[in-house]
């Protein structure tokens, strides 16, 4: 059941920003960060918590997650350091994803040559 | 009056895309790449004997390998131009944004050309990200405390 729960959630989220990138003009550049800062708001009062118990997997893997775990670090490290906890906590937990994109990278760009 | 007349003609030539056919596609790729993402979280947590929370970790850097991977062997373009959203929404298209920069811009050095460029397209990402994370936990903070 989670598997289906994962794959309606995580293909609303891309069919929302298919509509967006259709009818606008917006670039898919656009549509990443908004879809960062709404992962964001989502998370004031809890909402992506719940969603990610319902879908799993299938919340974790749309760009929506990255902004969820920023807050995420964020509050934990507020929880014992307060207001300066915010700036010292906020990289925490997707520290994993941005610095194996940057590692990934920098490798494999040596060992392919770019093809036009 | 002669822009008018050039947008139009603008309009005119510019290819029409099938909406629909566009967003079903997103739809059932996007949908697959969420059930792949929890397909990889139970089998990372079943045989590392880890829990979930560690396994979407694992999850998370395994697809960006991917994505990096496939950026570099030239087929990730074609994908991403046939299903457009269903793989850039997902955190593979955060990894194909870094990758085709880091791969573009080798020529032009190691420090001018991939240090500089690598965030080129993937920075407004954790720009906002980050900005809005601060916002919005401050909002929360003071809201309903820690």
């Amino acid at each position: 059941m989670i598997y289906f729960n994962a794959f309606l959630f995580c293909g609303l989220v891309c069919l929302i920003g298919q509509i967006i990138l259709d009818n606008t003009k917006l670039t898919p550049g656009h549509i990443t960060a908004l879809f960062v800062v709404v992962g964001a708001f989502l998370d004031i009062f809890g909402i992506y918590d719940k969603i990610i118990l319902w879908a799993g997997g299938g919340a974790c893997v749309p760009i929506t997650s990255f902004g969820h775990l920023l807050i995420h670090g964020a509050m934990a490290s507020a929880a014992d350091y307060g207001i300066m906890g915010l700036f010292m906590g906020i990289f925490d937990l997707t520290a994993s994803g941005i610095s194996s994109a940057i590692i990934f990278s920098v490798i494999l760009c040596f060992l392919f040559q770019p093809k036009s | 009056m002669e822009k008018r007349k050039y947008q139009s003609i603008v309009n005119k030539y510019t290819p029409k895309e099938n909406r629909l056919y566009n967003a079903l596609v997103a739809f059932v790729v996007g949908g697959l790449m969420g059930v792949l993402g929890e397909v990889l979280m139970e089998l990372y947590s079943y045989f590392l004997n880890i829990p979930v929370k560690e396994a979407s970790v694992f999850m998370i850097v395994t697809l960006i390998f991917i994505g990096c991977l496939f950026t570099c062997l030239g087929f990730f373009d074609k994908f991403v131009h046939f299903c457009k959203c269903g793989l850039i929404i997902p955190i593979t298209g955060f990894a194909h944004a870094m990758q085709s920069a880091a791969l573009e811009y080798r020529k032009e050095g190691l420090v001018l050309g991939i240090g500089a460029n690598i965030f080129k397209l993937a920075g407004s990402v954790i720009v906002f990200g980050v900005f809005s994370a601060y916002v919005f936990g401050l909002l929360r903070l003071i809201l309903m405390g820690a």
